[in-house]
């Protein structure tokens, strides 16, 4: 379930983030606990404390004294708007360089980027 | 706070071995700590030690704040589980009645459990246990004590992987519940591993890494790729091991790789793996290894 790259509590913090922002977990919807998740994981529960301190130091989740740690509101919002900041980074500056290495010009690899995923309907831009 | 468990320049000599060679370490309260190292490296001695079970040659060793030597106090609050514990010759239900009234936090009700779990037969003489049982007894009576220090050495002598899961989940479980102080040596790290919260390598006597399990994740790398595009950009970082195949360059980098030199190792078209804990671990017990100690001050 984990990698041996990244600490766990990073791994935890961007597993939570990832269902926050798939919406899987909803905001003012309450997170599964570090015991909960060090069970589930199979971690020290101290890790995955440490994993949903990540969280509410972005504000993401928030702590409900005595009752648990809730989505914040607007932190969909806030990683999805992340995600598009680091869009241009993380997938498109690799992807030309491949194409580059490989000899796949401009229109070539915009044709690829209209063809590709016909499977859910294709590019909708 | 005073740690829970505190040595000082502990050494244990034998005639003319030197089996623990000034250790010097801090074990923090309510953690789940790994022991780690080759056979005989110590392990099992240091435990023994801190059980009070054998003496130091020199050093200090302090256990809840007290020397563990003849203190009843320190000792009941103390279990010490190790690879073939030794059982008396009595039925399996009365062994865990006697343990019952040592520790005073001892938990009949999870004891029960744990026998039913690992599938122990209470009437049946401890004598005529499977090796493996007589290891998942240890296990049953370690976990029930709720000790405050629980000190387990390679706990697992005959265990399937099945049961060993088992003891990883009612250790945790248990844990979650009841915080303790657990220094847990074991030599398969892997399954371990995301356990620990801390993690101390002995080799040869002496410790080569002490640090947090987090620290060290991700703290080394095998870079492989081109060895001209290794060689760049390994550049002064320190370096473990390197192995060399025709046009291939393979090059473990004691450094954790932040997202900058990750882009760069892609531009330079390099594999970059992160190494897990055990095989930091064969590395940092391959050779005294000063690298594996700086990066994790």
């Amino acid at each position: 379930m984990l990698d041996d790259g990244a600490p766990i509590f990073s791994q935890i913090a961007e597993s939570l983030a990832e269902q926050i922002a798939e919406g899987a977990l909803v905001e003012g919807e309450r997170v599964s606990s570090s015991n909960e998740l060090a069970a589930y994981y199979r971690i020290n529960p101290a890790t995955a404390a440490k994993g949903l301190n990540v969280l509410i130091d972005d504000g993401l989740l928030e702590k409900r004294r005595g009752i648990g740690m809730f989505v914040a509101a607007g932190a969909r919002e806030r990683l999805l708007e992340d995600r598009r900041r680091r869009f241009a980074e993380r997938y498109v500056e690799p992807l030309v360089a491949e194409a580059n290495r490989l000899g796949i010009d401009a229109e070539a690899l915009v044709a690829l980027i209209r063809e590709s995923d016909q499977s859910q309907g294709g590019i909708k831009v | 706070m005073t740690p829970t468990i505190s040595i000082t320049g502990l050494t244990r000599r034998y005639r003319h071995q030197t089996v623990l060679d000034d250790i010097t370490l801090d074990i923090e309260g309510d953690c789940i700590s790994g022991l780690l190292g080759r056979n005989g490296a110590g392990k099992t001695t240091l435990m023994r030690i801190l059980a009070a079970q054998e003496f130091p040659s020199a050093g200090q060793v302090r256990v809840l704040g007290g020397n563990p030597v003849e203190s009843e106090a320190v000792l009941r609050r103390t279990i010490f589980i190790r690879e073939d514990q030794a059982f008396p010759d009595i039925k399996v239900r009365d062994a865990v009645r006697v343990a019952s009234w040592f520790y005073p936090h001892w938990s009949g009700e999870l004891a029960e459990t744990l026998l039913s779990d690992f599938d122990l037969p209470p009437n049946r003489n401890i004598k005529k246990l499977s090796r493996g049982m007589r290891a998942a007894l240890g296990i049953v009576m370690g976990l029930a004590a709720r000790a405050e220090v629980t000190l387990f050495d390679e706990p697992y002598a005959g265990l399937d992987a099945v049961a060993r899961q088992l003891f990883y989940d009612r250790l945790l479980a248990d844990y979650v519940e009841h915080p303790r102080t657990v220094l847990l040596s074991t030599h398969l790290i892997d399954e371990v591993a995301d356990l620990l919260e801390k993690v101390v390598v002995i080799d040869h006597g002496r410790i080569v890494l002490d640090a947090a399990a987090d620290d060290v994740r991700g703290s080394a790398a095998t870079v492989s790729g081109s060895p001209a595009a290794v060689t760049e950009f390994v550049g002064g970082r320190p370096i473990l091991d390197s192995r060399t195949m025709a046009s291939q360059e393979s090059v473990v980098v004691v450094q954790s790789l932040n997202d900058f030199d990750r882009a760069r190792a892609r531009d330079l078209h390099l594999r970059v793996v992160p190494l897990s804990l055990q095989q930091l671990v064969v590395h940092a017990a391959d050779r005294s290894l000063e690298n594996v100690k700086e990066m994790s001050a």
